[in-house]
């Protein structure tokens, strides 16, 4: 993808770019890891609540308000 | 002349990618705390006060699930809330939102004809922006203590992330979709057409889902002043997001580059 057929004098520059299939590894396991990370400060104890109680809810309280998710 | 040699070990890996995500997350949770603290919080306390003085005159309406009788029930004091909790919030998402922003950085480097690695990082910033921050907002913009039934906090949940999910989906759908145009209709109209499908989508999906209108006597100034407060915090995020990530991703090219050019005139003499 990276290689141009014709040889021109002055190269468009050409950007090297990331194997999609390397990368859709990465994008699994991070993904799954910034969800969880996301649920927790956007929507625990709120619709969903793990673990059962209120100290997630109560602890992001202001950042799940200020950041604009439904809070309560 | 090709960077991409079998057995040559190129900097470009999804890994280094990842890591300034997570870096200029982590600065952009920092700057977002502070403008969140500084712009914010006045108004967070404004609407506390407000649905303590509602619930002072109406006796016992149970909407404080912090007054139930139930096991894992703490109270977290307001220095607290506003000061480690919102810095704990703002980090892990600032963070979280930094590595995602970065692998979809990863992604299209390269890909996008006519742009380069600083191009690239800053548009998939704007575009997070847009999709992540922006088209929620507009539809479920943010609610201050006091506004919002607790009674349909479930299916306002489901009905915020919906709209989330459709904006992010769209967006990346009309990434894709502007690349294919591109490549047989001139790039401008690419992109024009491949935004106006964007908000032909979310437009479409906001009409469909309900509207929320919870709001009784809460007085419009306070709210707007933490709806723009609010605002400014999602700006705050992503901005700084975009800026430092631009700065990093365009440094980690300028290397990569340096290294493929050294290598090529290494192998031509």
């Amino acid at each position: 993808m990276s290689q141009s057929s014709a040889a021109p004098v002055a190269p468009a520059i050409q950007l090297p770019t990331v194997p999609l299939l390397q990368l859709g590894t990465w994008v699994v396991f991070f993904g799954l890891l910034a969800m969880l990370a996301i649920f927790f400060v956007s929507a625990d104890q709120g619709a969903i609540s793990i673990p059962a109680g209120n100290a997630v809810h109560e602890w992001v309280h202001d950042a799940r308000h200020l950041l604009g998710y439904p809070c309560h | 002349m090709s960077s991409t040699v079998p057995g040559e070990k190129s900097a470009l890996t999804p890994g280094a990618f990842l890591l300034r995500g997570l870096i200029a997350g982590l600065v952009a949770g920092l700057f977002t705390f502070a403008v969140a603290f500084a712009l914010g919080e006045p108004h967070v306390d404004d609407a506390i006060a407000l649905e303590e003085a509602q619930s002072a005159a109406a006796p016992a309406p149970a909407a404080e699930e912090a007054e139930h009788e139930e096991p894992g029930m703490v109270e977290i004091s307001r220095e607290n809330q506003k000061s480690w909790g919102l810095l704990t919030g703002t980090l892990a998402i600032g963070t979280a939102l930094g590595g995602l922003t970065a692998l979809a950085v990863a992604a299209v480097v390269g890909r996008l004809r006519g742009l380069g690695a600083r191009g690239s990082t800053a548009l998939v910033a704007l575009i997070g922006f847009v999709s992540i921050a922006l088209v929620p907002f507009l539809k479920y913009p943010a609610t201050p203590p006091a506004v919002g039934d607790p009674d349909t906090i479930n299916g306002r949940t489901v009905e915020y992330f919906a709209m989330l999910l459709v904006s992010v989906l769209a967006a990346i759908a009309a990434v894709v979709v502007a690349r294919r145009l591109a490549e047989r209709i001139d790039g401008f109209t690419a992109v024009v057409l491949a935004g106006i499908g964007y908000l032909a989508v979310v437009a479409v999906t906001a009409a469909l889902l309900p509207t929320v209108d919870e709001l009784g006597s809460f007085p419009a100034d306070t709210l707007w002043y933490f709806r723009r407060s609010s605002l400014l915090t999602l700006a705050t995020l992503w901005g700084v997001l975009g800026v430092v990530l631009t700065g990093l991703v365009g440094k980690l090219y300028d290397r990569a580059t340096a290294d493929a050019e050294r290598r090529a005139l290494a192998a031509s003499l």
